[in-house]
């Protein structure tokens, strides 16, 4: 067995794993019960603080994991129904090591710039009590032993992320961001739990029940090709759900209606690469059906050029984030399609640090613009801001891929394995070369119009552009030296326990340059048209009208899902009530009751009220009676 | 202590008939003491079940109409200790969330809870049919006038359509009842009403089927299964809030639990038969169910319709045959209790505030009524089948069951879990969010102190079964194996040339448990 | 002796008469006398079957049938008179108000 290696290395039985999910379950339960009357001071203290303490104890099971092996911790069985039983066991792999300090470093960096980004909303227990919850649910998720761990992390990670985007609910159009984000994601969980019983029953057909990662994996090897192809398949439906790929990734865009830490944590840094965690997680059956790795691959490479072209015209700040961030998740795909899995984790990782700085940095200007999010009405906040434009700028460059940045390393590796692994192939490359290209000039677009010449702001709101406060200021600074020097942590050696060992990609010059070069020609395309000749964009729109507009309307993808889906749906639902249900179903009840009082009605027009008619008809019928037996 | 618990309600609405109609607050105190007493009285049978075997605990039997072989014979096992408790845990809440809403009648009014719960918690542990039918139609009676006296504007139509509905599947049943007697006569010749005695019987598959038809009649009224599910929106509406609580919450069950405890293992070959019709109707009434829910424009009628989709998911466990699915099924029956048993409280908290029921007519309800709004999300989220919260466990082990038992049943299940979050999260979306749009509103006040009191239970027990349910699922897992084997046994071994994922698993289970088998 | 048919017909034309009574006379008076006319019709016949068989049961029920009678006429009286007093009218077509 090529991969039972794995499961059959050290694993150590600890028992502070649990800590890491509690710390955070505290700070909700502080939050909701205390925090209303404790005050402000002391929830910018606990909700932080709690995941400061995660982080500690991530930072202990990263010390203490045995080389090449693991850290269990079974808290108790969970649900014993017939021959399922599922134990609520969290477990640390090099693999859920490195999400787990993503999750809780990121995100102890976000919740303190939170503290800064929500000084002035008044309901800021509910934020942080919501924001715990996520940071909770989504440790579960990546600590999960077993396949319906993760599940309910994933659930959990979602219903956090329906109540922060709808976190200003007076906002009907935010309330219906979160309500789709909440709905597109069952829709892939559907999926997810019909993988998950395959999985079990096709399992147990071989004997074995369970749904432990270490279990399935020893006994992986029992299952036919095509039902771990269809598994694979169906939990990726699960996948594209919430990590927002063709075809359910249209609610991450109307996300970024929540504040925008949120976006930062949730919908860029750390839920929305689920789907790519359980995917590495269950690498060896992803492993054993390559049809499934194809479909990952060609949906990620799909995903990530559709959103890059998305991304080139639109002009909400956060909305240009959000499809890079599409996009960027679909490199992440491409990368485990390839079966590239610790370049697919390492992308995941460098994009957590740069995504997370862009939101923070785009937050940064949305709170000194007073809430303004279009770039149009922006520009000229270089001055203004310097420290947000300074880690702004390293975001882009790592992003767009620049030498020496963390994005330029994992992004170039993905890159290369999609040529050289046995499951890549050139189109791929090519596809995801474009698209470094496409990510280069967008992101240098969004910094130009930004940051560079003159403010375009009306003037009241110009006036009060200001830096923002250290707590916001400095995750900012923290996240770029990460995003600096992010590449140059050793990740791939690092999983290679759970993906197996890495044979470093021998790739020709082309393929290994071509990319970076696609990227640098990027910037100076965005340089070029919206610094030296700012009119060329509006030329280029104009020659290029109907594009222009499709890719404006984002190719009517909301549209097209309105019209034949939520619509139908709706209109059957309607008549299903008020003409099948009201009239046939309760018709036929009705009926039958008017026909039985419509008889009762004939016959009751006997009953007089004259006793002597009644006499009448008894002496008739003594009569009838008589006469029958006399006869 | 079984016949304790049954009775103590009755023997208190007795007591009510002698305190004068003026002392409203004594009535008030002495049904709620009742109850909490019963409820009391039931957590010791919680504590004194024993989990290691699927025999009837707390047996009382004796001759109740000696020359008809008629007893009277109660016994608590895994399959209705839970329902038991569910109906005790209830009734307090629902005359604690009446005391300042209902003022007509008050006397009557819990008279006739009292009654229910007795007839409730009879037809629960009724281990003789006949006493099981009396009990069933004792149940009747009183909740038809609960919903025709303190019912909305269209309370007569909907209590008599409630009566007479479940009265055609119930005097079907009677007639069954009869017959099995009169079989046990033939076949062993005495009569008897009782469950365990008629266990033994011999029938013939093509008698099985009637018979097991008119028991299927009877309980599919009550559960309700599509497409006899009208009677149960008007009967919701028009109830007053805890003739829908108890209504959803436990008179829905005794449609599931009938299925269950006697026409599934009295009939195997009839249910065997049955699987295709009743999965089929159990997944179109999932799916039917939600989709009508997601165009009400009344949240009662709402809340309504998604216990038909709810009751799907529990008939779909419950024919799959399987351990997960039928203890799924089980445990879906008390998640639905709790939380659509809270969301009519939730409504009704609304309805007393505002009298009306209308989802136009709120709207950005959070900002006014935060703790309410906060209790209602629980509840939906547990509605809903959130991982974490009780909903979640039931629902995954049904629809794994399901899946086992039918892959298809089970792709349509999941779709259910979709609709589910789509109709909940809507309504919430419109009652909760956006700005507060009707004057009127802002005049509402939070929940009581009273109030409270009646969601803390429901939202711990959600928490509860939803973080750790295996202690409830214990308490199940031997009699429900029991009862499978029972069901199993009678099946034809599969084929073994066709491979399924289903059968491998299910001659398991019939090695498993075919030992334990008893009576 | 005379013989036990002329009783019988005699006891027929009296129940006859009383059944025409009943049915046909509009006040509740003459049709509460019909109803004796009837009881004592059948009275009659049995006491001349009594005497024709030997036997006193029949002479046994006559008592009753009469105390019967006795009890009726005194509760029939007093309803008309209620049903005079409350509605000015004896006459059986206008006493219909158990009707549909």
């Amino acid at each position: 067995m090529e991969h039972s290696h794995a499961a059959l290395a050290t694993v150590h039985a600890v028992s502070y794993l649990r800590f890491i999910v509690l710390f955070p379950l505290l700070g909700v339960l502080f939050n909701i019960f205390a925090g209303p009357r404790v005050g402000r001071r002391a929830i910018n203290l606990v909700s932080p603080g709690v995941v400061l303490l995660s982080f500690f104890f991530s930072f202990a099971a990263l010390l203490q994991l045995p080389p090449g092996g693991a850290l269990v911790d079974t808290v108790y069985t969970w649900i014993t129904a017939g021959r399922l039983q599922v134990d609520f066991a969290l477990r640390v792999d090099p693999l859920s090591a490195t999400m787990i300090l993503i999750v809780t470093g990121v995100g102890f960096l976000i919740h303190v710039y939170s503290t800064g980004y929500m000084a002035h909303d008044e309901d800021v227990a509910r934020y942080f009590a919501y924001l715990n919850l996520f940071t909770a649910s989504m440790l579960l998720l990546v600590l999960g032993d077993n396949l319906l761990l993760l599940f309910v992390g994933w659930e959990g990670v979602g219903l956090c992320s329906y109540l922060l985007i709808g976190f200003w609910y007076t906002d009907d159009e935010k309330a219906s961001a979160g309500k789709k984000a909440f709905i597109v994601n069952r829709i892939g969980d559907a999926g997810f739990l019909l993988g998950i019983f395959l999985l079990f029953w096709s399992l147990g057909a071989k004997g074995v029940w369970t749904l432990s990662f270490a279990e399935i994996q020893t006994h992986a090897g029992l299952l036919a090709v095509e039902t771990v192809t269809v598994i694979c398949l169906l939990l990726f439906v699960g996948a594209t759900g919430k990590s927002a790929q063709i075809p359910l990734y249209v609610w991450l865009p109307d996300a970024m209606a929540g504040p925008t830490p949120v976006s930062a944590l949730i919908h860029a840094a750390t839920m929305v690469t689920a789907g790519i965690y359980m995917i590495a997680r269950l690498h060896f059956l992803y492993s054993m059906a390559p049809t499934a790795l194809a479909v990952v691959a060609i949906v990620g490479a799909l995903t990530a050029f559709f959103a890059a072209t998305i991304a080139l015209v639109q002009t909400d700040i956060k909305r240009v984030l959000a499809y890079s961030t599409v996009s960027q998740l679909g490199y992440m795909f491409l990368g485990l399609g390839v079966g590239a899995y610790s370049a697919g984790v390492f992308h995941l990782m460098t994009h957590a640090f740069f995504k997370a700085l862009l939101f923070l940095g785009a937050g940064s200007v949305i709170h000194a613009m007073s809430d303004e999010q279009d770039i149009r009405r922006m520009g000229g906040l270089k001055t203004k801001m310097p420290i947000t434009y300074g880690t702004f700028l390293v975001a882009c460059l790592a992003i767009a891929g620049f030498p020496g940045l963390s994005g330029f390393f994992s992004k170039d590796l993905i890159l290369e394995e999609t040529v050289a692994s046995p499951h890549g192939s050139v189109v791929l490359w090519l596809i995801g070369t474009l698209t470094a290209g496409l990510t280069a000039f967008y992101m240098f677009r969004l910094l130009f119009v930004t940051f560079w010449g003159e403010t375009r702001a009306p003037h009241e709101v110009a006036h009060h552009i200001h830096e923002s406060p250290t707590v916001m200021t400095m995750p900012l600074v923290l996240l770029a030296v990460l995003s600096f020097i992010g590449g140059y942590f050793t990740l791939v050696p690092f999983l290679a326990p759970v993906f197996g060992g890495h044979h470093p990609a021998h790739v020709s010059a082309l393929v290994k340059y071509l990319p970076t070069v696609a990227g640098l020609a990027g910037i100076g395309l965005a340089y070029q048209m919206y610094v030296r000749d700012p009119a060329m964009a509006e030329r280029v729109a104009q020659r290029y009208a109907a594009v222009y507009r499709l890719l404006l309307n984002k190719y009517y993808v909301d549209e097209l899902y309105d019209r034949f889906v939520v619509q139908p749906v709706v209109a059957a639902s309607q008549w299903l009530w008020r003409v099948w249900d009201t009239v046939i179903i309760d018709g036929t009840v009705n009926g039958t009751a008017q026909t039985v009082a419509a008889n009762g009605l004939l016959l009751r027009l006997w009953q007089t009220g004259n006793v002597q008619v009644y006499a009448l008809s008894f002496l008739l019928g003594a009569m009838v009676i008589l006469g029958y037996y006399l006869w | 202590m079984v016949s304790a618990v049954v009775f103590i309600p009755l023997c208190a609405a007795l007591i009510l008939l002698f305190i004068p109609r003026e002392e409203e607050e004594i009535t008030r105190r002495v049904a709620f003491g009742a109850t909490v007493l019963t409820f009391l009285l039931s957590l010791l049978l919680l504590v004194e079940f024993q989990s290691d075997t699927a025999d009837f605990q707390f047996v009382e039997r004796f001759s109740w109409i000696e020359d008809f072989g008629i007893q009277y014979a109660v016994g608590i096992d895994g399959i209705s200790l839970f329902l038991v408790l569910l109906t005790t845990l209830l009734m307090p809440l629902v005359i604690l969330s009446s005391w300042d809403d209902i003022h007509k009648r008050v006397k009557e009014y819990l008279f006739f809870f009292l009654l229910l719960e007795t007839g409730m918690i009879g037809t629960f542990v009724a281990l003789d049919l006949f006493l099981f039918y009396v009990f069933w139609e004792v149940v009747l009676i009183p909740m038809s006038f609960l919903i025709g006296i303190w019912g909305g504007p269209r309370r007569i139509y909907a209590a008599l359509k409630f009566l007479l509905y479940t009265m055609v599947g119930s005097l079907l049943m009677l007639v069954a009842i009869l017959y099995l007697a009169y079989l046990h006569h033939a076949q062993y010749g005495t009569v008897t009403f009782d469950l365990l005695q008629l266990h033994k019987l011999t029938i013939p598959p093509e008698t099985q089927i009637w018979l097991f038809a008119a028991f299927a009649l009877s309980f599919a009224i009550k559960v309700p299964l599509f497409p006899l599910h009208t009677w149960l929106p008007d009967a919701h509406v028009e109830a007053p809030t805890g003739g829908s609580v108890i209504l959803a919450g436990v008179l829905l069950k005794m449609g599931t639990y009938g299925f269950l405890r006697f026409a599934m293992p009295l009939f195997p070959a009839a249910a065997h038969a049955a699987v295709p019709v009743i999965m089929a109707l159990a997944v179109i009434g999932i799916i039917y169910g939600a989709l009508v829910a997601m165009v009400q424009p009344d949240l009662k009628k709402l809340v309504a319709y998604s216990s038909v989709s709810h009751l799907g998911f529990v008939m779909l466990g419950l024919f799959a045959f399987n351990v997960e699915g039928v203890e799924g099924a089980l445990y879906q029956m008390l998640n639905h209790g709790l939380s659509t048993g809270a969301l009519f409280f939730l409504v009704g908290v609304i309805y007393e505030r505002r009298h009306t029921r209308l989802i136009s007519d709120y709207g950005g309800l959070w900002k006014q009524v935060p703790v309410y709004a906060a209790v209602f999300l629980v509840v939906l989220l547990s509605s809903i089948g959130l991982p974490g919260l009780n909903g979640f466990v039931g629902e995954f082990l049904i629809l794994l069951g399901a899946f086992g038992a039918n892959p298809w049943a089970g792709v349509l299940g999941v779709s259910g879990v979709v609709l589910g979050a789509v109709y909940m999260l809507w309504m919430y979306q419109r009652v909760m969010f956006g700005p507060l749009r009707h004057v009127e509103n802002t005049k509402l006040t939070d929940l009581s102190r009273r109030e409270v009191a009646v969601f803390v239970p429901l939202l711990a027990l959600m928490l509860v079964m939803g973080m750790y349910p295996k202690p409830f699922l214990i308490r199940m897992e031997k009699s429900v194996e029991a009862t499978l084997a029972r069901i199993q046994l009678a099946r034809p071994l599969p084929d073994p040339t066709t491979p399924g994922v289903e059968r491998a698993g299910d001659r398991d289970a019939i090695q498993e448990v075919s030992h334990s088998a008893t009576d | 002796m005379v013989p036990i048919s002329y009783h019988l017909v005699l006891s027929g034309v009296l129940f006859t008469i009383g059944v025409m009574g009943v049915l046909l006379r509009r006040n509740t008076i003459i049709i509460f006398m019909a109803i004796e006319l009837m009881l004592n019709a059948v009275n009659l016949s049995f006491v001349a079957l009594a005497r024709h068989l030997g036997s006193l049961d029949g002479q046994l029920i006559v008592f009753f049938v009469m105390a019967v009678a006795a009890a009726e006429a005194a509760v029939g009286l007093a309803i008309i008179l209620l049903v005079f007093r409350g509605r000015e009218t004896v006459n059986a077509d206008e006493l219909n108000l158990l009707r549909w």
